[in-house]
């Protein structure tokens, strides 16, 4: 064992900490306040390669490990939760599935854009009426000749409106089930795909979240992901790596409100004294950063194990559920501990407070991490 | 970051879990029931060498690092939480300060026996009023000619009585503070060393924990450990160490409860199914397993930073403070799963909840573990 970074994992880590620092932070709360796509941003993100971070270099990405990406994540999510979410849609779910299971040729034309950032990415599989239970969606793909012709509507997707190529699930064959699920590529000026306006959100405001409608939408027949009928197994494969972005996500929101917490506490004079001189504040400081420690190790355990092919199904729930969870915990605490002031949106941390509740229901709610993590030890 | 075990590590946790399973559970329910420290099973362990995991091989160790340490304890108190104190109080608490602040001829006089399990080791530090605020010891030591003359009483002493070997914390002046405590290594058998009473405790009954009484008790000029005065900073050094050694203990416990509660049950049949089908069974055991993860990660992760001389008073705090919350948690909720069963003496979780209290009492309460980590954050 090695509890320490190495170099490439530390330089990304200042790198996005610097950037993160100077550039996201300081429009963060402007950002979040009028619900903007920070765009200009992403484009700066883009010129640092961190768009492709875990993609090989041959498809336009850097090749660092899962661990690096990670890392970045939480790095971002730390200035904005929404920037680490558009990141972790974008790679995890956005790009991956093409460089898993895209043919040399959608490859060659998809993800070297999706790295260098030239295109954002988005993954489109939640239904109104198939959440967790996501075998039951109903959007249709039906094979016309050289295309596919696409009906229905999904809803929370993450970048739409944003997003130059979603990741679409769709029932090519209603009879088999989770067999009869297919994957596609659909680029967002598909004729036929509309996008809705987008949701208004409890948190993560700059991050675009918008219903999806295809009618009788055109898809080529090339841009079928993977065979007809694998999607289901294309959508349970990258669940993993995305719980432990949204980890990573958790672990930052939770980072930054005990960084905003210790600052206020030792600046804060009440009774005399600075407010962290009481026993009652230093108790809840303490706990917060142990609880945020033993959810970043969980989260890079489960990245490690993912870089290395080792099984990392029940870690990546862990670290997704914990991670999470202490994120929820951590802000609510922070507020509390800002008192008043933390209640304003002068202070960051009502964001965090706000941010941090979509880490316990997104990529598979907290209730299905557990059932996941129960599955694996009841085996 | 690697968050494998070496193939050495590996090959330790199996020899003792091996050794565990068959040496040391058997007899675990009497032992406790009966107060009974067993020497043999100490022996073994020293066969095994177990009793100098840490310790260069030119001092009767095994020259591993201290992760080795931490599973050795872990899995020890997987099956007998007395048997893994036993361990940690002998490893971290005399023979460390010894191996670390001894001369070469105090090592090889007390910390070669130490090491190779011949001798027993115990540390004696707290007294009827100096608990948590170790600078209040009353114990005296004054030199005379050659020798130190110690007077006073030490109080809840693990391994006292069986121990041969004692570090024993002693004011040499009282000017001073806690810059005057000194250290001294006491010998059993010494003249005016006696043992007071023998402790009955709500848990780890099969530990002994004795009063120390020292009445005019002379040891040599040379058995002062460290320099005079040093004493505070070595207790201080000595309990960061041994917390890595109660977080291995706590996480060994809670692994026990939960391995005990998941085989419970999936056997437990009740309204025709065995009670792991229902959710609320498993979500209590994904919680625990979750838990239990993240308390090994810390504990992993501050004897890693131990083994490099890496910082990790902060970590090795929160280590202890997460494990032993997280042991009291999960064996309360073994005990819930069980329900009259898990009451009832008949099943091992009712003693497993009763050891895990101490885990958040000894080696510092839980309440020091957070002014240490607070200390440490607002630094």
């Amino acid at each position: 064992m090695e509890f320490v970074l190495n170099e490439e994992q530390l330089m990304m880590k200042k790198l996005v900490a610097d950037f993160a620092k100077r550039e996201i932070a300081p429009t963060a709360q402007e950002h979040d306040q009028n619900a903007s796509f920070p765009a200009e941003i992403l484009k700066q993100m883009a010129g640092l390669d961190l768009l492709g971070i875990p993609i090989p270099e041959e498809y336009g990405g850097v090749d660092a490990d899962f661990l690096t990406y990670v890392v970045a994540i939480e790095e971002i999510s730390k200035a904005s939760a929404s920037l680490g979410v558009i990141l972790a849609v974008h790679t995890s779910v956005g790009t991956f599935p093409i460089l898993y299971f895209g043919t040399e040729e959608q490859k060659q034309k998809y993800i070297p854009k999706l790295a260098k950032g030239e295109m954002i990415g988005a993954f489109a599989l939640t239904e109104s009426g198939a959440g967790s239970d996501a075998a039951k969606i109903s959007t249709a793909a039906k094979l016309e000749g050289n295309n596919y012709i696409l009906n229905g509507s999904k809803i929370f997707i993450t970048n739409a409106g944003q997003a130059d190529v979603y990741i679409v699930m769709a029932v090519t064959n209603k009879g088999l089930g989770t067999k009869g699920i297919s994957s596609f590529i659909v680029e967002k000026n598909t004729p036929g795909l509309k996008i809705g306006i987008p949701e208004k959100k409890l948190g993560l405001h700059a991050s675009s979240t918008c219903q999806v409608f295809f009618e009788e939408a055109v898809v080529p027949k090339e841009n079928l992901l993977g065979k007809e009928g694998q999607g289901f197994e294309i959508a349970m494969s990258l669940l993993d790596g995305g719980r432990i972005g949204i980890g990573a996500q958790a672990v930052g929101i939770a980072q930054a409100a005990l960084e905003a917490a210790l600052e206020y506490t030792k600046q804060r004079e009440q009774f005399g004294n600075s407010i962290v001189s009481f026993q009652a504040v230093q108790f809840m400081l303490a706990d917060m950063a142990t609880q945020i420690d033993a959810a970043r190790l969980l989260v890079y355990q489960a990245a490690d194990r993912k870089e290395k092919g080792l099984e990392h199904s029940k870690h990546a729930s862990m670290a997704k559920m914990y991670a999470s969870d202490v994120a929820m915990k951590v802000t609510v605490d922070a507020v509390q501990l800002l008192g008043g002031y933390g209640y304003m949106q002068e202070y960051p941390v009502e964001r965090y407070m706000r941010d941090a509740k979509a880490t316990q229901i997104y990529e598979g709610t907290n209730q299905i991490q557990r059932w996941v993590i129960a599955r694996h030890l009841l085996k | 970051m690697e968050f494998r075990l070496t193939e050495e590590q590996e090959m330790l946790r199996n020899m003792v879990r091996d050794f565990a399973i068959n040496e040391v559970e058997p007899e675990a329910a009497e032992r406790d029931e009966k107060e009974r420290f067993d020497r043999g099973i100490f022996n073994a362990m020293a066969e095994l060498g177990l009793t100098g995991i840490p310790f260069p091989e030119e001092y009767g160790g095994v020259g591993a690092e201290y992760i080795s340490y931490a599973i050795a304890v872990e899995e020890l108190s997987r099956v007998c939480a007395s048997t893994g104190v036993t361990l940690s109080a002998h490893v971290s608490l005399c023979s460390w300060p010894i191996y670390n602040y001894g001369t070469q001829e105090q090592k090889e006089k007390f910390l070669v026996p130490l090491a190779a399990g011949k001798k027993i080791g115990a540390f004696g530090l707290t007294e009827p009023s100096a608990g948590s605020d170790a600078s209040a010891t009353k114990t005296t030591a004054v030199l005379n000619g050659d020798q130190w003359i110690l007077n006073g009483t030490k109080i809840f002493i693990t391994n006292g009585g069986e121990a041969e070997t004692y570090v024993i914390t002693a004011m040499t002046d009282k000017s001073q503070g806690h810059r005057g405590i000194s250290v001294f290594i006491v010998e059993k058998g010494t003249p005016g060393f006696s043992f007071g009473k023998k402790e009955a405790k709500m848990g780890i009954r099969a530990s002994t924990t004795m009063e120390l009484v020292f009445e005019d008790c002379r040891i040599p000029k040379e058995n002062l450990l460290g320099k005079l005065g040093q004493g505070f900073k070595i207790a201080l050094a000595t309990l960061n160490g041994g917390r890595i050694g109660i977080g291995a203990q706590a996480v060994g416990i809670a692994q026990g409860a939960l391995d005990a509660a998941i085989k419970y049950s999936k056997e437990r049949v009740q309204f025709n199914q065995p009670i792991a089908d229902f959710q609320a069974i498993q979500f209590m055991l994904a919680d625990m397993a979750t838990k239990i993860e993240a308390a090994r990660l810390l504990v992993y992760r501050a004897a890693y930073l131990e083994s490099y001389d890496l910082p990790f008073t902060k970590e090795a705090a929160m280590a202890k403070l997460f494990s032993s919350e997280t042991a009291m948690e999960v064996t309360t909720k073994a005990v819930q799963i069980f329900g009259g069963y898990g009451y009832s003496r008949e099943y091992p979780v009712e003693r497993m909840m009763r050891d895990a209290k101490i885990t958040e009492i000894y080696e510092g309460t839980s309440e020091v573990q957070r002014i240490v980590i607070s200390s440490k954050l607002i630094k």
